[in-house]
Parts: structure tokens; C-alpha cells; sequence
């Protein structure tokens, strides 16, 4: 666009519209910061200020305090676990099925897709979903964490209408050489897909991580909590994190609950913020896909 | 098949095609054998996962012994359902719903939207991109993440929040036990965690009007309001009533976590929805059968409201979604 006479009114909203975006934009970090921060307080610093921002003196003691209490280090075992055979199955299945899916001569494609979208219409509901979960005797297993939501239809119909667009040609010319369907599967789509299962890979990951709902469900027994339910108790029941305090130093003040709850918290967020950056690489690509009509 | 042939051709030429069409259908099948070997474990998950609890909604017309199991309980017709809707918590759980659905809609619904048109104005587009990384991250944080950080500021003992107010007027708000503040926190919430992602699309929608359009009106003499009123938002009106439809589909699911995370004895009231109740009464009582019927009852409505939008939207003139 040609560079033009710009009003003053165009000018005051301009200023106006950077700031309150600059506004917005720290408001949408700022708690986690203050949290972050609150991580490192001492007991004296949160009695004498309420809010801040930069902690005069910095303790580890709340962090050295989760990492030694048993009940805190199970539950980040078992939801890193959960996370990472969980995703390793999302893609398994996504996969699997999508690319059949995309195959546009496939006997009986579209009455699979539409048992697919329907279930994205409609679901049995909490109650049903959970007595077949406890015929197949999974209450209580890590599998009920995993094996339910092993598709999420919204991502299989993205991944296969992505499948879908990958050139044909490459393909002929890959069975002209003798390439067998699996073989064309692994050594051709996958690869030319690497930005596509990067994109589900995380977000199926981050969904692994930060679920509460199935854990609530199907888990009973507190020593296979994953750290979200855990972190319910401890920050809003208020259960003590009960610390082994023996094995400690002798000198060890056990720091205040209030930054034992904010160490607690950055412990389930830390993951997230560091797959954040590659996610961010990602996201808006796999995002649109999925509004593409198809 | 050719018309105007011979009735005795004709039919051996059905039979004909008849016998290669099987064998051709055969033929396909053994040709993308690998195809359907691959298809299998996907298809099994929807069939157990989600098709066979789907017909485990038939529970709702049963009366659910645990001894006798879902085949030999006794059927009970529509009972659960007469005996739901008489229940005074019908009116609460309806009631505290659509108020939450309406303060969504409200207060969320045109909150992407708006800072959408604001993000693209911007003409700097490193600014642009650094406050998008910003507004994006709390989507990625779990809701325990979310109710936890409003707890520890919130409390009374010791929340930053109430500190304050505590030093300035001298005395403290119970955020989190009081009924009145339940539904703003909430809504905040949810701005807070969604507003941000929500711009995604429309910014999407905004990258791909066409310039020309924007040149053409300020040749006429368009200020930029006009420019906004005028090409901008008709050219994300699509994707406005596609979100809005979604958005009536889901009109009775407030979110169970987020509500299950900030209820209490307290709050309880202004709190409890559908997805709530039907925990509290199913899982944690075992009133199997009844609270099927509640969770069917809330499906059914849902869908009803997706189509019924959906056709409305067609009426006017709108794609929809199907």
C-alpha cells in the first residue's frame, strides 16, 4: 500500500491500540509469572509483602521440599509416563487409520467416516463410557489414562485430509518400484507428513499432561494419581504433601504452604512451557488445516 | 446397462456384470488387504469406546441392579426421566447452565473477535507476533493449572489478593465461597485461558481478504472505522455463525473440569450443571441408571440445538455446517 496521510485520529487509535495489546498481553502471562516467583519466597518475604514480583532473597527450600516427599515424585512418574506411551499410542492409531481413510477408492471409505463424525455429534456420556470401562477392568489401571482417548476423531479427519492432499504421483511411481503399502506408509507419507504428526505429537502430548478428568474417573488408588490430581489436593484440599523431612538436612525449615502450593504449580506447568517454543512453530499451521472444509 | 437391447441379451448381460461386480468387489478387497488390516485397530476403538457406550444410554430406561447387571435389570420406561424433571435440582441445574452458557456467550463470545480486529491492525508485525506468544500461552495450561493459580491468589488465608484488599480497606472477600463471585471467576477464567487461542481463526479469516478491497475504499474516502464496518467483519461474518453454531451445540457442556474444580458446599447453588450432577450422583453414588438418563437427556438437547442452529443458519442464507 502506498504510504499515505495518516489522520490524528488514526494516530491516537494507533498508540491506544499497541498499548492496550501490550496490556493484554502481559495480563495473559502475568499470574504464572507471579507464581513463578512466589516459588522462591521465604517465609518472612510473603508476611512482609503480600504481591511481588522479584523475591529480594531467592529460597530453593519449596522445590527441595516437593522433590523429596514420595507422593510428589510418583505422581510426575506417572503422569510423564502416561504422556509418553499415550502419544506414542495417539499416533499409532491416528495414523493407522487415517491413512486407509485418505485413500479415495477404498471400499466402504465413507460409511467409516461417517461412523466417525457421528461420534463427534453424539456420545454415550460420562456414565456409560465408564461402566464399559470398568467391564473391561481397566479402573484403575494407567491404560484407562490412555487407551479411551486413543483417537480424537477431530485430529484422525485433519491427519487424513492431509494424507489426502500429498501428491499421487509419488506414489504411483513408488508402487512402479515395487514399494508395498506399508512400505509406501513408512519410507514415503510419513516423512512428507513430518510437520503434521509434529503438530498432533505435541498436542496430543500436552493433552496427556495436563488431564484430570479421566483420572478423576477411572483412578482410585492415590499412588497412581498423575501430578494434575495431585495438585488438586495439595493446592486447593490443602493436603499436606506429607515430606519424608527425615532424610533432610537437620537445619531444613520446612517453607511456607504458599510456596510449596506455587512450587507445586510451576512443577505441572514446566513441561508445557518447555515444549511451548517447537509448539508455537506448529500450532497455527495445524490449526487451519482442521478448519479446511473436507 | 444399454437400453432398447434384446430382453434375452439383457439379462445375460445383467448376470454378467452382476457376477464380475462380486468378483470385482473381492478383487478389491484382497487387492487393499493391507489397507483394512490398518484400518482395524482404529475401528475397534470407535466400536468399544464409543459405540458400545453409545448404546449403553439404553441404561437410562432400565432400573440398574450391580448384581443382576445391564441384561437382567428390569426395564422401567421413561421413569428416571419423570422422576428428573419433578426434582426441584432440575430447575437449579437448567437455571445455572443457561446462565453460565449466557454470561459465555456474552462475555466470551465476542472477546476473540474483538482482539482479533484490534491484533490486526497492527502494522508492525514483530509486535504483532510478540503478543500473540503471549496471549496463546494460557491455553496450553492445564485447568487444575488454572483454578490452582485462582486459589492460591484468591483465599482468604494468606491470597495475595485478599492481602491487598485486606491492607488498603481492611477487610477481606471470600472469592471462592461466595455464590456471587462464582460466575464472574468463572467467565474470567475462561477469558483469561481462551480469549487469547480464539483469535486464531479469525485472524485466519482476516489474512485472506483481499487487499484490493481495503485499496478500493480508501480511494473512496473510507476512514478506517468504515473500512472495518464495512469489509472487515462482513469478511469473517462465516466464520462468526460456524463458531456460533459449534458454540450452540455445546450450550449445556460448561466445562466439567473448571465448574468440578471451583465448586464447593458454598457455591454449590450457582454451580452445579448437568456434567456435575451427573458425576456426583453416578460415579461417586452409583445411581447408575438415573444419572444415564440425566447425561442423555443433556445429549440429546445438545444435538438438537447443533441442527436446529445449523438449519437456521442455512435459512439465512449462511453455508452452516453441513
Amino acid at each position: 500500500m502506498a504510504k499515505r496521510y495518516r489522520s490524528a485520529g488514526e494516530i491516537t487509535f494507533d498508540v491506544f491500540n499497541y498499548f492496550v495489546l501490550g496490556v493484554i498481553g502481559i495480563a495473559a502471562i502475568l499470574p504464572f509469572l507471579f507464581v513463578v516467583s512466589g516459588s522462591f519466597a521465604t517465609e518472612a518475604e510473603i508476611t512482609k509483602r503480600a504481591v511481588f514480583l522479584i523475591p529480594t532473597t531467592i529460597s530453593f527450600d519449596a522445590y527441595r521440599f516437593i522433590f523429596s516427599t514420595d507422593t510428589i515424585v510418583r505422581s510426575i512418574g506417572v503422569s510423564l509416563y502416561v504422556t509418553v506411551i499415550g502419544t506414542a499410542v495417539n499416533l499409532f492409531f491416528t495414523v493407522t487409520m487415517a491413512y486407509p481413510m485418505a485413500k479415495r477408492y477404498l471400499m466402504g471409505r465413507n460409511v467409516i467416516l461417517n461412523l466417525v463424525i457421528f461420534t463427534m455429534l453424539f456420545g454415550g456420556g460420562m456414565i456409560p463410557t465408564y461402566l464399559v470401562i470398568r467391564e473391561l477392568q481397566l479402573l484403575d489401571t494407567l491404560n484407562a489414562l490412555i487407551l479411551p482417548g486413543a483417537i480424537s476423531a477431530f485430529n484422525l479427519i485433519i491427519v487424513k485430509n492431509f494424507f489426502q492432499e500429498l501428491p499421487v504421483e509419488i506414489e504411483e511411481a513408488a508402487r512402479i518400484d515395487g514399494c508395498t503399502e506399508l512400505g509406501l506408509l513408512w519410507k514415503i507419507v510419513l516423512p512428507l507428513s513430518k510437520p503434521v504428526l509434529a503438530t498432533f505429537t505435541l498436542f496430543y502430548a500436552v493433552g496427556h499432561w495436563n488431564n484430570f478428568f479421566s483420572a478423576l474417573l477411572y483412578i482410585n488408588d492415590p499412588s497412581k494419581w498423575p501430578l494434575q490430581v495431585m495438585l488438586r489436593q495439595i493446592v486447593m484440599l490443602s493436603q499436606s504433601a506429607a515430606g519424608d523431612l527425615s532424610s533432610m538436612d537437620p537445619n531444613f525449615v520446612q517453607p511456607p504452604e504458599q510456596s510449596i502450593k506455587m512450587a507445586v504449580i510451576v512443577v505441572g506447568t514446566l513441561p508445557i512451557m518447555c515444549v511451548y517454543p517447537f509448539l508455537q512453530k506448529h500450532f497455527a499451521k495445524g490449526v487451519m488445516l482442521g478448519s479446511v472444509k473436507g | 446397462m444399454k437400453q432398447g437391447a434384446a430382453i434375452g441379451t439383457a439379462d445375460i448381460h445383467a448376470a454378467a456384470t452382476y457376477r464380475s461386480r462380486r468378483e470385482l468387489r473381492f478383487r478389491r478387497l484382497k487387492r487393499d488387504k493391507w489397507l483394512y488390516i490398518l484400518l482395524t485397530p482404529g475401528l475397534l476403538y470407535f466400536l468399544v469406546f464409543k459405540y458400545v457406550p453409545m448404546w449403553g444410554v439404553l441404561l437410562a430406561f432400565k432400573d440398574y441392579q450391580p448384581f443382576l447387571g445391564f441384561w437382567k435389570s428390569d426395564w422401567v420406561g421413561l421413569e428416571h426421566f419423570r422422576t428428573f424433571f419433578q426434582n426441584p435440582d432440575f430447575f437449579m441445574l437448567l437455571r445455572n447452565t443457561l446462565v453460565l452458557s449466557l454470561y459465555n456467550l456474552v462475555f466470551f463470545f465476542p472477546a476473540p473477535i474483538i482482539l482479533a480486529l484490534l491484533l490486526n491492525e497492527v502494522r508492525l508485525s514483530f509486535y504483532k507476533r510478540t503478543i500473540q506468544t503471549m496471549i496463546y500461552v494460557p491455553h496450553f495450561i492445564s485447568m487444575v493449572i488454572v483454578a490452582s493459580i485462582s486459589y492460591v491468589f484468591l483465599t482468604t488465608q494468606g491470597g495475595a489478593v485478599n492481602e491487598f484488599l485486606y491492607s488498603v480497606t481492611g477487610s477481606k472477600i471470600d472469592f471462592l465461597a461466595s455464590p456471587d463471585w462464582f460466575r464472574p471467576l468463572i467467565i474470567l477464567q475462561t477469558i483469561w485461558k481462551e480469549c487469547g487461542w480464539g483469535t486464531i481463526i479469525f485472524l485466519a479469516a482476516l489474512a485472506g481478504v483481499d487487499v484490493e478491497q481495503y485499496e478500493a475504499a480508501v480511494v473512496d474516502g473510507a476512514s478506517r472505522w468504515r473500512q472495518t464496518w464495512h469489509i472487515t467483519l462482513p469478511a469473517i461474518r462465516s466464520t462468526i455463525v460456524i463458531l456460533l453454531i459449534l458454540r450452540m451445540g455445546t450450550i449445556l457442556d460448561n466445562g466439567f473440569e473448571q465448574i468440578y474444580l471451583m465448586m464447593n458446599a458454598l457455591n454449590r447453588e450457582v454451580a452445579e450443571v448437568f456434567d456435575t450432577y451427573v458425576y456426583a450422583l453416578g460415579i461417586t453414588q452409583g445411581a447408575f441408571s438415573y444419572s444415564t438418563a440425566v447425561g442423555l437427556f443433556k445429549s440429546v438437547i445438545g444435538v438438537v440445538l447443533v441442527l436446529g442452529t445449523n438449519w437456521l443458519a442455512k435459512k439465512s442464507g449462511e453455508s452452516g455446517l453441513y
